[in-house]
């Protein structure tokens, strides 16, 4: 089918999300939207899927003009939209997800339903079990029995928004061969990201949006520069690595243990010492994320020792405020959840933040902290604006704002998620001056680029395995890549071997 | 105790339970579309006293359950109202119009306390009621207790096996998915949410004219047993067949009680009477207690092998409630 955008407008108020944009895709094509975050992409997307209306302009499928007014009316004519957070439902069995929503009578045709699942996710070589929960799956299984339903229901057009969040590389490389499968059968994919690598590895063409107008666009192969220059109207330079000579000792791991009830982690050993840089990589629920709160005494180890300076007092049984009084400091992947309270406002969260000098508020001296912190970190948002309503980028640089200004150990669990090219490379700049002035930072990272570019060190996390710290110098993707499977664990014996 | 008392003993734990199954499906399916209905313990009074006036007035058993499954439906849409199109907070309409309805019942129950009304007939199922023990179990009672088995298996297979129940499932779990399948969130929750009222609804009359037939005011002893219902529903897992063990669970509670008051003559009879309420909290505490997080790391010292097993048989009672419930649905959000 022959996708006609035609001088699509929407406004939100005073904000034109999207100004008259046109844009013709050809059947088999994989066509990339780029655009950093609130370019207007969602937007256009959600116009094109039914969730919105636009306020002009129209669009033609195979020169007919059609009117969609909701997703619903979008699957019909072929349009299936694979969102950004899965819109499924976890405590179903797949089945269930996978008929709910199909057209039919009262009661599904499951015998049907099962083999049509069964065949397709064959056809694709998915590993989907029918009978599985929801739940139990990974954001790549996810996105997987999304796009089979897609294809159940016959949509000839896939829209795929920020698909590359969250999945690990395998899953990565296999939804592209899954996508550049369906083109070759004359589908149409829509391949909204933010990340200019996946788009020049995926996409015959690209488009660029920038503050909801098309800046441009460009046809394979890609001329890099060109395309970083129409996402941000300007020459981007990614940092390399600190280079901060390691100083003393901030956190000595010997022997530690960690007990979940999935999962058994035993001797870890390691030293991280101060301007250090050490990524934390493998699948989700590899034990990571239960190694990074124990180093920060969010979780209680069950054995060895966690220590935090060069004297090594063990740490065991301390809580996180005693960690805290350490010069240790967490920021959860989840900002809104765990990181930022909702519905307080910037100047709020600033004043909890400095140590309380009595029970009141001092109304001046919060609103000039707050300037202060909103101008240093580049915060779009107003002393007033309540967190919730920052962009993803926006609320990882409050975050960051929010951190003890003497800290000697910072946790950080996927530092840039789901966060675009400018504000990572802020983030990471404003963790690299934390970096020269002597903090050391963990992180963790489903991201491999992230964990080679910046770390010094590297651990890799397989099953409640894990390695002892391995250079970055001496890995690459791939490397790394089968650690994190599973491979090449051979040259490890000793150090977290269960 | 003879075997005979024991049987008809537990035949009336099967028939003073249908209201309790009544209220706990319709809470079942109004909460599984993401509205929780807090307002049941006033409700169930007021339609207790309604149905039981209706059908005194109009000398029409039928009438009366009909009347009982609109005050039902009644309150239902206010709470759908408040919470779906005003969005406002279920839990605070919920407890206002519970206390509303309850005094309201008490004072319009007024005029016909007390007095004597219609009572529906047991209906002994010919052939089968006279198959031994399972006979006098199962199949000598009144319709509504048969209609109370019923419902248990028809709301089973309409959430588990036909389309529309998968749906109802999806609006209290993600609506915003169930949106873009097709399914239009607010009316569906109106339709679940009034719906669910009307069945919860029968649970009054049921009681007036049939397990404690009359209406007697404030010593009808029919107050507390809403807010039951609604801990039933959360012990069910918004499953049916588990919330109708609840349910029989807390009726058999109940008779243990009446049984045990000879049997044990210094304890106080307040004190079994009502015995069963904290017993059934304390049981809805050590079903769910899986999912804390100091039982799963006391549980990680265990061997391997036992451990896993705790953790199924736990994993197997542990119940999420529907993941949007309480929360209003806008598409444009």
């Amino acid at each position: 089918m022959t996708i006609e955008l035609q001088n699509i407008s929407k406004r939100f108020g005073a904000l034109k999300a999207n100004d008259s944009i046109s844009l013709t895709v050809p059947p088999g094509c994989i066509q990339g939207i780029l655009g950093e975050n609130g370019a207007g992409k969602s937007t256009l997307m959600k116009i094109f899927s039914g969730f919105l209306r636009p306020d002009s302009g129209e669009l033609r499928f195979d020169g007919k003009t059609v009117r969609i007014h909701s997703p619903d009316d979008a699957i019909r004519l072929g349009i299936g939209m694979l969102h950004q957070d899965p819109l499924d439902f976890p405590p179903f069995r797949v089945i269930d997800d996978f008929i709910l929503g199909s057209p039919g009578g009262l009661i599904p045709d499951r015998r049907r339903a099962l083999s049509d699942f069964n065949s397709l996710s064959a056809r694709f070589g998915f590993n989907l079990s029918a009978e599985a929960r929801v739940a139990s799956l990974t954001v790549g299984e996810r996105q997987q029995l999304e796009i089979l339903r897609l294809l159940w229901l016959g949509a000839k057009v896939l829209i795929l928004d920020e698909p590359t969040t969250g999945i690990s590389q395998a899953q990565k490389e296999k939804l592209f061969a899954t996508l550049r499968t369906l083109a070759d059968q004359g589908m149409t994919v829509f391949f909204v990201s933010h990340k200019l690598k996946d788009v020049e590895a995926l996409c015959g063409r690209a488009a660029v949006l920038r503050q909801g107008v098309l800046a441009g666009s460009m046809e394979r192969p890609f001329d890099k520069a060109a395309l970083v220059r129409m996402m941000f109207g300007k020459e981007v330079k990614l940092a390399a690595k600190s280079g901060v000579p390691p100083g003393k000792k901030v956190l000595t791991v010997k022997t530690g243990a960690l007990d979940s009830i999935r999962l058994r982690i035993k001797d870890v050993n390691l030293e991280v010492r101060a301007g250090e840089v050490v990524g934390i990589a493998g699948m989700e629920g590899s034990g990571q994320d239960l190694f990074l709160r124990a180093c920060g005494g969010l979780v209680e180890p069950s054995g060895g020792q966690f220590c935090l300076d060069e004297t090594e007092t063990p740490m065991n049984g301390k809580t996180y405020h005693d960690y805290m009084r350490q010069g240790v400091a967490y920021l959860p992947a989840a900002r809104l959840e765990k990181g930022l309270i909702s519905g307080l406002s910037l100047a709020e969260h600033f004043t909890l933040s400095v140590k309380p000098r009595g029970t009141f508020i001092d109304k001046k001296a919060a609103a000039t902290l707050s300037k202060a912190r909103i101008a240093a970190f580049n915060i779009k948002g107003r002393p007033d604006s309540p967190v919730e309503s920052l962009s993803g980028g926006n609320q990882q640089r409050a975050l960051l704002s929010l951190l003890p200004e003497k800290a000697s150990l910072l946790l950080v669990e996927h530092p840039t998620r789901g966060l675009d090219i400018e504000s990572t490379i802020y983030i990471w700049g404003k963790l690299r001056e934390r970096c020269a002035s002597g903090t050391a930072i963990l992180f963790i990272s489903s991201d491999l680029d992230e964990i080679l570019r910046y770390s010094d060190k590297v651990l890799v996390f397989f099953a409640g395995k894990v390695t002892p710290l391995i250079a970055a110098e001496s890995l690459n993707v791939q490397k790394l890549g089968e650690l994190i499977g599973g491979m090449g664990w051979d040259a490890f014996k000793g150090n977290g071997d269960a | 105790m003879t075997g005979d008392a024991l049987l008809f003993g537990l035949s009336g734990v099967l028939s003073s339970s249908a209201p309790i199954l009544f209220g706990v499906l319709g809470e079942t399916i109004s909460e599984r579309a993401g509205v929780s209905n807090l307002a049941m313990n006033g409700m169930i009074l007021l339609s207790a006293m309604g149905g039981f006036a209706a059908s005194l007035a109009t000398g029409s058993l039928a009438l009366g359950f009909l009347a009982g499954a609109a005050i039902g439906a009644a309150v239902a849409l206010v709470v759908a109202f408040a919470s779906i199109s005003l969005r406002q907070s279920q839990v605070a309409v919920g407890y206002v119009l519970a206390m509303l309805c309850r005094d309201l019942a008490y004072f319009l129950g007024n005029p016909i306390m007390g007095m004597p009304g219609p009572r529906l007939n047991l209906a002994p199922i010919p052939a089968l009621s006279s198959i031994p023990i399972l006979g006098t179990l199962l199949f000598r009672h009144d319709i509504v207790t048969y209609s109370s088995f019923l419902l248990i298996i028809l709301s089973w297979f309409y959430m588990e096996r036909t389309k529309p129940g998968i749906m109802l499932k999806g609006l209290g779990e993600n609506p915003r998915a169930a949106y873009v399948r097709g399914a239009d969130v607010n009316r569906l929750r109106y339709l679940y949410t009034v719906s669910g009222g009307a069945i919860a609804g029968l649970a009054g009359p049921i009681y007036s004219l049939s397990v404690k037939a009359g209406w007697k005011g404030t010593i009808s002893g029919l107050d507390g047993i809403g807010w039951i219902i609604l801990s039933i529903t959360i012990f069910g897992g918004w499953r049916p067949f588990r919330a109708a063990m609840g349910a029989y669970f807390f009726s058999f509670l109940q008779w243990l009680g009446l049984v045990l008051q000879p049997l044990m003559p210094n304890v106080p009879s307040q004190v079994l009477q009502v015995a069963p309420f904290p017993l059934m909290i304390l049981t809805l505490l050590l079903v769910n207690i899986g999912n804390a997080e100091w039982v799963e790391r006391s549980l990680s010292h265990l061997p391997e092998s036992v451990r896993r097993d705790i953790a199924r048989v736990l994993g197997a009672l542990n119940a999420t409630p529907p993941a949007a419930l309480g929360q209003p649905f806008d598409k444009d959000e």
